[in-house]
């Protein structure tokens, strides 16, 4: 996924959510997943990272937060949210990316100062496949972090809109 | 409380599924689980069921989860139903408009059995 980053200063601001937005997802994947989020090597490939899952906020400050991995890593976490085996996840592996999407984006938006009570959520959106561009249409600074879910590649990105 | 007749509404199948383990988990004897993935749907179910509790999200289409424990009072055989609110809006808006439309409980997501047993048992007690 590629995104245009047209406000810089905005975006070295915003380097100071990323630890929040760490915990916000650990919160989720431990709570609701019994698992732990551990630290990515800095690169690795993102082409296998073909199921991403939005949720869009509105309000004092609007964006999308984005959750990328691999189809194999959506359906462990349908495995592990709903306690059954791997081979019996599959069919809500949409529904449990979607799901854990949009707990992080409302974890993260409570743990932002004055972010909880003016910013809404919409409902998750779940795409496949990994070749595709994402364009901005007004200033905005993305964020991300790369993490390890079970040994799998995850990624979580906040895009604002200034 | 035993054989407690439960309705889950939330528009993610496997949230639904994750809160039935939950109630499970706490301890909740349950008789039946009915499901409802919006706030109209679940006026459907309680219409024509029997429901003891419901656990309700808020941001679902169609109708969302305040509005449904806005409308609820309007069933008369739904009316005393105890609603526990288990979303990801947590900010003090949401559980302050929650509360004051009649949900009397709140679990944030994400969420563990220990909460939903902290704020489910008392009222399936009556003590709420």
């Amino acid at each position: 996924m590629n995104s245009i980053d047209r406000n810089p200063t905005a975006s070295q601001n915003r380097q100071s959510w990323i630890p929040l937005l760490e915990l916000a997802a650990g919160e989720v994947f431990e709570r609701m997943l019994g698992s732990q989020l551990t630290s990515a090597p800095d690169s690795f490939a993102e082409d296998a990272l073909d199921v991403t899952s939005m949720v869009g906020l509105a309000g004092q400050i609007c964006g999308v937060l984005t959750v990328r991995c691999s189809a194999n890593s959506a359906v462990l976490m349908a495995s592990k949210m709903l306690g059954v085996e791997v081979s019996e996840a599959a069919q809500e592996l949409w529904d449990a990316v979607g799901e854990v999407c949009n707990m992080i984006a409302g974890n993260f938006k409570n743990k932002i100062a004055g972010m909880g009570n003016g910013c809404m959520l919409s409902v998750p959106t779940v795409i496949t496949g990994a070749d595709y561009s994402m364009h901005a249409l007004a200033d905005s600074a993305k964020i991300e972090t790369r993490l390890l879910f079970e040994g799998l590649p995850l990624i979580v990105s906040i895009e604002v809109h200034s | 409380m035993d054989n407690v007749h439960v309705l889950i509404v939330d528009d993610s199948s496997v949230m639904r599924k994750i809160v039935e383990r939950s109630l499970r988990q706490a301890g909740v004897n349950i008789a039946q689980v009915l499901e409802a993935g919006n706030g109209a749907e679940a006026l459907g179910v309680v219409q024509r069921a029997k429901v003891d509790l419901i656990l309700c999200d808020i941001n679902m289409p169609v109708m969302d989860g305040l509005e449904f424990v806005k409308q609820l009072p309007g069933i008369e055989n739904a009316r005393a139903v105890p609603v526990v609110m288990i979303t990801t809006e947590g900010s003090e808006n949401h559980v302050v408009q929650a509360l004051s439309s009649g949900a009397r409980g709140y679990i944030r997501k994400p969420f563990t059995p220990d909460q939903v047993k902290e704020h489910v048992l008392p009222l399936l007690a009556g003590t709420r």
